[in-house]
């Protein structure tokens, strides 16, 4: 019985992310033989004399074409241990996007350094961002350590400002990894290095095979959108009625008393069907169907929670916006989101500050925010929303700004402000503008 | 920090990631469809849908674009499985394209490449919003850059670079009137894992996944059965073979591995021992050139 581990690599331009994760690939054995002799033959016919471990990632004509990583790709390796679901995510174009969306179901994400530049802007804006999107678990690769001759005062320096800046981000120390590798030599990525006697640490592969990815999610409260109302009327089951879905948060046992938002109604947990037939408690993640005590009128979108600790029911919320959209965000815009199950009607009715990415700069009511902005909002919705600080709960403080006209998605929004400790403390000295990334607002 | 979920197990956790995407299409689409050739991912798929729903019957309809190249073996465990589950089958056969002249034969007698047109065209029809596929990211380098729900335009091209960000689990399946939106359950499913899966639940697959004896000769490095698409021609000889298939398509394209893994437990471990993967061992299809696929699948094909 192995383990699945979600994780997202991030790096900026040339850092050699695509090198590296075509290392791990390579070093895992997950690379079949036909698919290297592919790479191999496009290495020759671009008169590389090495074969270029980043074609075996860059999967887009235009991507193989350019030398570049467009979109986030997904790449999948195992080792007895475990196995592995990896958002492979551009450094450069679009990073907000593709970080924001490789982030959103990362347990762990791998950020690159090249050890000759160490920490630079853009690290510190992706451990931003993996931190806004709560991945719970960081690990630094302070890449071509070759190049620096394996010196370890240049990856002591680099691994001591990392983590310093994590720490402020809020990561506990537990959970924050630095690991000096080359991925073109295979310096500790899969395989252990001897040119870095210095370092007793994990090699990287190592580290995500050991890594802890159980939730400490006992004491989170019970969240259960229902997506789906099972009715199958039929000889055998005239009078079955199940409420369909993936448990977001926290536990549920039968017995449990349960509160239905946002009509407010309570009753009991009777049964629970899961894939694996009746069973008297399921988890967060788990996709299964409860069966309630009385014949309330539940649809999908509504929310099961548990009854001691119910999320609030608002139609109106603060909320943090990674922007997506082509189009800038003004205040005023109608918007749909989707929270959930429930897709709403909503109204943008105030920017209380942007953060821009490019300039690391933030300002208080900006007239709009563009395509990979990040900023504060206010929410009005056309219904009650069950909400939970995204903070609290990665699922249920979760949403998607879609546009109504065409139907893209638009934003992630992430109810609250989940980097507000931005606000108290400073970043570092050297970029003075991050402690901006979330302001306070008016 | 946000906590994490609790299932980790990794096919409990692709399970019910599946079982989620099926019921989110329920509640959110119209029509949707599962694409249904017999096939092990196909098969796997209509699994998990009958778990998303039990005891409710599946709420979609099944649709087959049938090449006429198809394995016999896999057309009869097709209608066995339809008819066990009382579920309603579509058929579009690529013959009566060929014969009213809508498509053409290809010269080299290959069938794959002609599905694309029936397949948009029965979805057209039969106005499909949402098509169920069994695509794994894992097959090959254009699929690992497509997302769970795939947009399509109103002929049925896939866009790359106007695919949506997929965040969390909170799918965004709007589509216009004419567009309809590709669904890939298995996304995140290797094909090592669809066998752990397959051994697991103890689902049954048309026999030819197994060990048997066959006549096969041999093309461009591939054992290809004979069949009505063909059969040897000069120079090659028909051999009798201990082979199985890891995939099953267009019988034209098509390869037999030679294998004597008659059990769910000896394919396990030729997989996991394989050198190559499942579509460059047995698909001529996806040779044809470093894109062969983008360029398929930009067309409309699965």
């Amino acid at each position: 019985m192995s383990q699945l581990l979600r994780l997202a690599t991030a790096g900026s331009v040339d850092d050699g992310k695509s090198t590296l994760v075509g290392r791990l690939l390579y070093d895992t054995k997950s690379v079949l033989a036909d698919t290297l002799d592919a790479v191999h033959r496009a290495s020759a016919d671009r008169g590389l004399s090495t074969p270029d471990l980043s074609l075996l990632v860059d999967g887009l004509r235009s991507e193989r074409e350019q030398g570049i990583t467009i979109d986030v790709a997904y790449r999948y390796f195992a080792t007895p241990r475990r196995s592995f679901v990896l958002a492979d995510t551009p450094g450069h174009v679009q990073y907000t996007r593709n970080t924001v969306t490789g982030a959103s179901t990362a347990q762990l994400g791998v950020l690159l350094v090249d050890a000759r530049n160490g920490v630079v802007e853009q690290t510190r804006r992706h451990a931003a961002v993996l931190a806004l999107l709560g991945v719970p678990q960081l690990v630094l690769a302070v890449n071509k350590i070759d190049l620096v001759d394996y010196d370890e005062p240049t990856y002591r320096r680099i691994a001591k400002e990392f983590t310093a800046h994590a720490a402020e981000l809020g990561y506990p120390e537990a959970n924050v990894v630095t690991i000096p590798v080359s991925a073109l030599v295979g310096d500790n990525v899969v395989d252990r290095s001897d040119q870095t006697p210095w370092y007793d640490g994990p090699t990287l592969l190592e580290h995500l095979e050991t890594v802890p990815v159980h939730a400490d999610a006992e004491d989170a409260p019970f969240r259960f959108p229902v997506q789906y109302v099972i009715r199958p009327r039929t000889a055998e089951f005239p009078d079955y009625r199940g409420y369909a879905g993936q448990i977001a948060a926290g536990r549920v046992s039968v017995g449990d008393e349960i509160v239905v938002l946002p009509s407010g109604i309570s009753t009991t947990v009777t049964g629970i069907d899961s894939p694996q037939g009746p069973k008297q408690s399921a988890d967060s993640g788990e996709s299964v169907t409860l069966l309630l005590a009385n014949d309330v009128d539940i649809t999908r979108g509504d929310l099961i929670a548990a009854a001691a600790a119910p999320p609030r029911v608002s139609d109106e919320f603060d909320a943090t916006v990674c922007w997506l959209g082509d189009k800038p965000l003004r205040a005023g815009a109608r918007v749909l989101v989707k929270h959930g199950a429930r897709t709403v009607q909503a109204l943008v009715t105030q920017l209380r500050t942007r953060f821009d990415e490019q300039t690391l700069s933030s300002v208080d009511e900006p007239e709009s925010l563009s395509l990979n902005d990040i900023g504060r909002v206010l929410i009005r919705s056309a219904e009650q929303l069950p909400i939970d600080d995204y903070a609290d709960s990665r699922r249920t403080g979760a949403f998607l700004v879609i546009d109504p006209a065409d139907g893209s998605t638009l934003a992630a929004g992430l109810v609250g402000a989940p980097l507000n400790q931005l606000d108290q403390t400073d970043i570092t000295e050297a970029d003075p503008a991050a402690q901006d990334l979330v302001s306070p607002g008016p | 920090m946000a906590e994490t979920l609790a299932v980790t197990d990794n096919l409990d956790a692709l399970e019910s990631e599946a079982i989620h995407i099926f019921r989110e299409v329920a509640g959110e689409f119209d029509r949707p469809v599962i694409l249904f050739s017999g096939g092990k991912d196909s098969t796997l798929l209509l699994h998990l849908a009958i778990k998303a729903f039990w005891p409710a019957p599946v709420p979609f309809a099944l649709l087959h674009v049938d090449t006429g190249h198809n394995f016999p073996e896999v057309i009869e465990f097709r209608d066995k499985v339809v008819a066990q589950h009382g579920l309603r089958l579509e058929v579009a056969n690529v013959q009566e394209w060929i014969d009213d002249g809508r498509l053409q034969e290809r010269p080299d007698g290959t069938r794959n490449p002609l599905q694309t047109v029936p397949l948009l065209d029965s979805i057209t029809a039969h106005k499909f919003d949402a098509v169920f596929g069994g695509g794994r990211r894992d097959e090959e380098r254009a699929r690992a850059k497509e997302r769970i729900f795939s947009l399509r335009n109103s002929f049925g091209q896939w866009e790359p670079r106007r695919q949506r960000p997929e965040l969390w689990n909170l799918y965004n399946g709007r589509h216009r009137p004419g567009e309809h939106v590709r669904v890939f359950p298995l996304s995140n499913w290797t094909e090592l894992d669809v066998w752990h899966y397959i051994e697991r639940e103890n689902i049954e697959l048309p026999q030819i996944y197994y060990a048997h004896q066959r006549e096969v000769y041999l093309r461009d490095g591939m054992w290809l059965a004979e069949g009505p698409w063909g059969g040897p021609r000069d120079g090659e000889t028909l051999l009798s073979k201990t082979v199985r298939y890891r995939t099953v398509g267009d019988g034209s394209c098509t390869g037999a591995v030679e294998s004597t893994a008659a059990t769910i437990a000896d394919v396990i471990a030729e997989v996991a021992a394989s050198r190559l993967t499942e579509r460059g061992a047995t698909r001529a299809d996806d040779r044809m050139s470093e894109a062969a696929m983008e360029d398929r699948k930009r067309e409309g094909y699965f």
